[in-house]
């Protein structure tokens, strides 16, 4: 029985379509409706993988390549889980934060929000178990189209601007990916991500496609020095937003460029390119901290601190890059530090955008020099800020410390010491903006207009975002178990 | 040169010429259209591409992809030059500021 897969599309885009049609006060309560239905369907699917193994459904009878292939398993399965998991605190949190939003323009934004966050999600769920290259081009087109629908949604100039370069460099990146979709074809006849692979051989084609998907992935992922356009959109746009686009959004692309690179590229690959990807997360850790140590504003700090943390991503592909089946342990253990990463930032950076539009709500500003005296006024929001930060350093026993201490384990597994320092330094420099950012809420207050009340619910969501990212650290093995369910970073032909 | 090798070298080329006017055009209509070139770059070798063997009759899946592509391209570029046109409105520039597209 495998007809629910369809379902984990269907289901939030239909709650989209019927978010449109009544507007006005009904589209918040069929938004939440949505999305508790959305994520009791992720946990189905979650109990009928563990059960049944990894399934494949052809949508509809018509099979590929005309057709739509769906697919699930452990790797697609975490990605959704983490969606679903996000989605509904940021769904509940933002139930009450659009509350404010009276008059004209916020009106619209109040309303809009729910089509545009519902689309996404159905959008972000057909990514993670789309079977074949070209469909995950048309959801991929569809996820960057109502991400920057979303950051658009208050209209002032400022969101216009970074909505626009958003777009354009979105539809950029997926023109490139589309075009190496175009070369795969023309060479190998067939689109299917899993059967792909063993046709590729390392000719000027491959290498050419390889270099056009993952530079327009790259773009999509914000990964330094594509990183340009991520900063003032995720900045400028309402709180909920920015969580769902830094937790959520980014990832989105760069699970393909996983899928890619251990399905349809593994006999393509090199170590050169594998370095040079590292290198550039190299860079957006050094270059993202540095920016966000300069900041005085708290939600620009914070997107920096996404362009750094995505950098961490980078090092699983000079560890595995050209890898023969014999080190096949650190391959693992790389895969399972970054999916770890992913998750753990995920839910961190979630909690910290959370907090931020807490802080905004309460402040009616972002700049932290406001922050003084909020450890006192605001006690559960600093506490989550922290949780969350410490996450982010990557402190035991959080996830976050689980992700580096596996990829570093990794790295020096193969002999690939020159990434270590990156690692470090890293942590150091987190270590240094989080508590740049904490400083100012644990001073003295400045006298004048007082904090207004913020509802006790939304604290609770942005708390329960920042333990989750504590305890997945605690529980890594069982969710890195569930990742490994139908192998999903084998190489073929590796055979291990 | 065959007649869908020309055709493959012109979509690449078209390609090219797009991706480099989404970066270093300043006007966000000319970017916009620079987009759409590239997207044409993209859909002219899919045509190409659907003669792929001996077969006189062409291989339809290329052919559904591009036709995907262009409703794609379009509803994209309908979104986008909406944003620009509010953007225009709210801000009265043509250009956004700062680096990259």
């Amino acid at each position: 029985m495998t007809s629910w897969l369809p379902l984990l599309v269907l289901l939030p885009f239909a709650g989209a379509v019927l978010c449109l049609l009544v507007r006005g006060r009904g589209a918040p309560a069929i938004g939440v409706a949505t999305s508790l239905a959305t994520a009791a369907l992720v946990l189905f699917a979650l109990w009928s993988l563990q059960t049944s193994g990894p399934v494949r459904v052809q949508v509809g009878g018509w099979g590929a390549p005309l057709g739509i292939d769906l697919a699930v398993d452990g790797l697609s399965m975490i990605h959704l889980i983490m969606t679903a998991v996000i989605g509904l605190f940021i769904s509940l949190y933002a139930n009450r934060y659009y509350d404010g939003y009276r008059g004209g323009q916020k009106d619209r934004a109040r309303e809009l929000f729910w089509p545009f966050w519902l689309m996404l999600w159905g959008a972000m769920n057909a990514l993670f178990v789309s079977a074949d290259l070209f469909n995950l081009y048309v959801v991929l087109e569809l996820v960057g189209l109502s991400a920057v629908g979303l950051v658009v949604l208050t209209g002032t100039r400022d969101v216009l601007g970074a909505g626009l370069r958003y777009l354009l460099t979105a539809l950029a990146g997926s023109m490139c990916y589309l075009m190496g979709v175009a070369l795969l074809y023309a060479a190998h006849g067939t689109l299917d991500l899993f059967a792909i692979g063993a046709l590729i051989q390392s000719d000027g084609v491959s290498r050419a496609a390889l270099m056009l998907m993952v530079t327009g992935l790259l773009m999509k992922t914000a990964v330094f020095p594509l990183h340009f356009w991520l900063p003032p959109a995720h900045a400028s746009a309402t709180a909920p937003v920015s969580a769902l686009l830094s937790a959520l959004v980014v990832k989105a692309s760069f699970y393909i460029l996983l899928r890619l690179w251990f399905d349809v590229f593994p006999g393509v690959t090199t170590p050169l390119l594998g370095n040079l990807l590292g290198l550039l997360g190299g860079g957006a850790i050094l270059w993202g901290s540095l920016q966000a140590l300069r900041q005085k504003r708290l939600k620009l700090l914070i997107a920096y601190s996404t362009v750094a943390q995505l950098g961490y991503l980078m090092f699983l592909f000079p560890v595995t890059a050209g890898m023969a089946d014999g080190s096949s342990l650190w391959l693992q253990e790389v895969s399972k530090g970054t999916v770890c990463h992913v998750l753990s930032h995920a839910l961190a950076k979630a909690s910290i955008f959370l907090s931020a539009g807490l802080f905004i709500l309460a402040a009616g500003t972002d700049q932290m020099s406001a922050m003084k005296g909020l450890a006192e006024r605001m006690p559960l929001t600093v506490f989550s800020m922290a949780l969350a930060a410490v996450s982010l350093m990557g402190l035991p026993p959080s996830g976050g410390f689980i992700a580096k201490w596996l990829i570093m384990h990794a790295v020096l597994g193969v002999g690939q010491w020159w990434w270590a320092p990156f690692l470090v330094i890293g942590g150091l420099l987190t270590a240094g903006y989080m508590f740049m950012m904490l400083r100012p809420a644990f001073l003295e207050p400045d006298p004048g207009p007082g904090l207004k009340p913020v509802p006790r619910l939304l604290e609770v969501c942005t708390l329960a975002l920042a333990m989750l990212s504590i305890g997945i650290g605690i529980s890594a093995a069982n969710l890195l178990n569930l990742v490994m369910i139908g192998n999903p970073f084998s190489i073929p032909g590796g055979g291990w | 040169m065959t007649q869908e090798l020309a055709y493959s070298m012109t979509g690449m080329l078209l390609f090219s010429i797009g991706l480099f006017g989404v970066f270093f055009v300043p006007h966000i209509l000319r970017r916009l259209m620079a987009m759409n070139v590239m997207a044409v770059g993209v859909f002219l070798l899919l045509i190409a591409v659907a003669k792929r063997n001996a077969d006189p009759n062409p291989d339809p899946v290329p052919h559904a992809m591009l036709l995907t592509g262009i409703v794609v391209a379009i509803s994209a570029t309908a979104f986008a030059v909406g944003l620009a046109r509010k953007f225009h409105e709210v801000s009265g520039e043509t250009d956004l500021d700062g680096e990259g597209p």
